[in-house]
């Protein structure tokens, strides 16, 4: 029950967080409104969709170095196969490839019993591999409806799309699963492997399930950078380093178990108006890059303090 | 029965490669460039083309000369290893270095550039230092994560210096592309350094702690080693040897770019990983990662003749890190 309690408290106190954030945004720039929050919304999917799938495989006890390479090989994938095909059909053979690859990444790391941080470090190289096989440099073009559907606030008036795609697609993944027995799995592979298989959790399948599924959330993710920039681009964008951030920052533990998707994605709109406040500050857009790294470096190594206390306790 | 007396024979094996990775990868060396002599007759031996000479000089200068910066890249990556610890900043700090030396020298002198270069190298890995020993964050996470403050540095700086223009030091240049005897001058830098690192592995009482902590981080820090100590010395050192090779790489390039080493970066991994250093700690070789880097350049050579894309390359050089790793596993069955 405390537990309980003391997760929610978390996911408050980063609402509140939020909420000052966008107060300190609005007094900084009175213009401030909805389209601000719309450019920060739609600027935030992609790392939205990496947080949630990092958050997927950290829970499970794991983590996912290759998100960054995998969602840019989607981006690539669906822009060329928009240029060539209908959009739907490529949509689904977009994120059919991100569970293909997320799957590989789970296999691997089950098959081979090499730690995931050493396999996926591997396959990080092996997508980007990949991507740039598919396209040599960036090219293609994302469908229009894709472009526009992240685009202004037409579904629920004041709410911009993007926010709501993002809710819509991680909820449509994530909460049947967290509601299933497989959710369970996944939560008590990640709070303790033994114990979990004792109890008759099939440890290696679930965990293989666990990396499937941050591989659609990745298959979304480079579907939202497709239309983002309407093309794609086979280089893989800044977004590891972001989602192990937006993770800690979550209330989700390195070393699995305990957590929500809720919170990390919090995070992820906690760190985004970071920077804008930034920019509005007139800062250059290089020194906004330095200090948002320092700001990412310095979560992760306050997230990991307090998990070699919580170890110690 | 057969299981068994098969499964032994793996054990005896992965005993032998743990204990002389160097000889089985020599072999394998010999047998790659035997490879691509069949390939393409007469690249190493002039001969059979009609040339002079019994093994071309030319190309085995050549790769050595390019094998240098790798195998001091793969310096890094040996030494972190071996505390079950890895450096992912290696290859942006040298470009940082190489770009720094290029540039202030121009302004201040050589002199002042190469120290001013190769401070940044320690800078950056007393910060990774400062994370993996005293946050105890993963060295993974912590060493990207510099990697991202010090490119961000680096653009930074860049506008700084932009009417400075840049200035490759002469002696630089003749460490990278000078020959003596028909062996690349790096060698003039490269053989002390390997020698160094040798005996700070196997002679030294740092080198032992580096061992002892890779194999058991409890027991060392409970037989009164005082693990931050040596986790803060070896990411700074880390981070100067990667300065060093930035520095032998700008000589031999005779460039300056925002991203110059960064590309050595995977390499420089896979090279200490292929030499037999176990990613887990408390197990690798130095010039394991010598002769590493050396099967990387003949590979690479070979890809470049079968026109292999870029793509494909950097693929095939992470599924063998992870084939090879696995494989380990499998031999020493060790996590």
């Amino acid at each position: 029950m405390s537990d309980v309690i003391r997760k929610n408290a978390w996911v408050a106190g980063l609402v509140a967080l939020l909420a000052v954030l966008l107060v300190v945004t609005k007094l900084i720039q009175p213009t401030f409104g909805v389209s601000g929050l719309e450019s920060i919304a739609r600027a935030a999917l992609p790392f939205a969709f990496a947080t949630a799938g990092m958050a997927v495989v950290v829970i499970v006890g794991g983590i996912d170095l290759s998100v960054a390479s995998m969602m840019a090989v989607c981006a690539v994938a669906a822009a060329v196969l928009m240029e060539r095909m209908a959009g739907v059909p490529a949509l689904l053979i977009v994120l059919a490839l991100g569970l293909v690859m997320g799957f590989l990444n789970g296999a691997l790391i089950v098959l081979t019993r090499v730690p995931d941080i050493v396999v996926t470090l591997a396959m990080l190289f092996v997508w980007e591999g990949v991507a740039l096989l598919i396209l040599e440099t960036p090219g293609g073009a994302a469908s229009d409806w894709l472009e526009q559907s992240i685009r202004g606030s037409f579904l629920v008036p004041g709410i911009p799309n993007a926010l709501v795609v993002t809710i819509i697609c991680v909820a449509v993944v994530w909460l049947p699963i967290r509601r299933s027995k497989l959710g369970l799995s996944i939560y008590a592979t990640g709070s303790d492997e033994l114990a979990a298989f004792r109890s008759g959790v099939a440890i290696g399948p679930t965990k293989i399930l666990a990396y499937s599924l941050c591989g659609v959330l990745c298959a979304f993710g480079g579907l939202s950078l497709a239309a983002l920039t309407g093309i794609g681009e086979p280089v893989p964008g800044p977004y590891l380093l972001a989602s192990v951030a937006a993770v800690v920052l979550g209330g989700v533990v390195l070393g699995g178990g305990r957590g929500s998707l809720l919170g990390p994605l919090i995070a992820v709109y906690i760190l985004r108006i970071i920077r804008t406040i930034l920019t509005l500050l007139a800062f250059d857009p290089n020194v906004t890059t330095i200090i948002e790294g320092v700001i990412m470096v310095g979560v992760v190594m306050l997230g990991t303090a307090a998990m070699m206390r919580g170890a110690q306790q | 029965m057969s299981l068994a007396s098969a499964d032994s024979m793996m054990v005896r094996v992965g005993r032998y490669l743990k204990d002389n990775p160097v000889v089985p990868l020599l072999l394998f060396l010999f047998l790659l460039i035997g490879l691509l002599e069949i390939m393409r007759p007469g690249i190493v031996t002039p001969y059979r083309a009609g040339r002079d000479g019994i093994v071309s000089m030319f190309w085995v200068g050549n790769l050595i000369k390019f094998a240098i910066p790798l195998a001091m890249l793969a310096a890094c990556q040996v030494l972190t290893m071996l505390t079950a610890g890895i450096d992912l900043s290696a290859g942006i700090v040298a470009t940082v270095a190489a770009f720094v030396c290029a540039t202030l020298s121009s302004i201040w002198g050589v002199a002042p550039a190469t120290i001013i270069a190769l401070l940044t190298g320690l800078l950056v890995g007393l910060v990774n230092g400062f994370g993996v020993g005293i946050v105890r964050v993963h060295p993974l996470i912590m060493t990207l994560g510099t990697g991202l403050i010090t490119t961000g540095c680096l653009q930074v700086y860049q506008r700084l210096v932009i009417n400075a223009g840049s200035e490759i030091p002469a002696f630089l240049a003749w460490l990278g592309t000078g020959r003596t005897l028909g062996l690349p001058n790096g060698l003039f830098l490269f053989m002390p350094f390997a020698v160094f690192i040798l005996w700070l592995m196997r002679f030294t009482g740092f080198g032992r702690l580096l061992f002892a902590l890779g194999s058991n981080e409890k027991a060392t820090k409970l037989s009164g080693v005082r693990a931050w100590q040596v986790y803060l010395a070896l990411y700074a050192l880390s981070g100067l040897i990667a300065a060093l090779a930035g520095l032998l790489y700008l000589g031999m390039i005779r460039q300056t770019s925002l991203s110059l080493a960064n590309p050595l970066l995977l390499p420089s991994v896979a090279a200490a990983v292929i030499g037999g250093t176990s990613i887990f700690g408390g197990r690798g070789s130095f010039a394991g990662a010598v002769v590493g880097a050396l099967i990387i350049r003949v590979l690479d050579t070979m890809l470049t003749l079968m026109q292999m894309p870029e793509g494909a390359r950097t693929a095939l050089f992470g599924a063998i890190i992870l084939a090879v790793t696995a494989i380990y596993v499998r031999l020493t069955d060790t996590r």
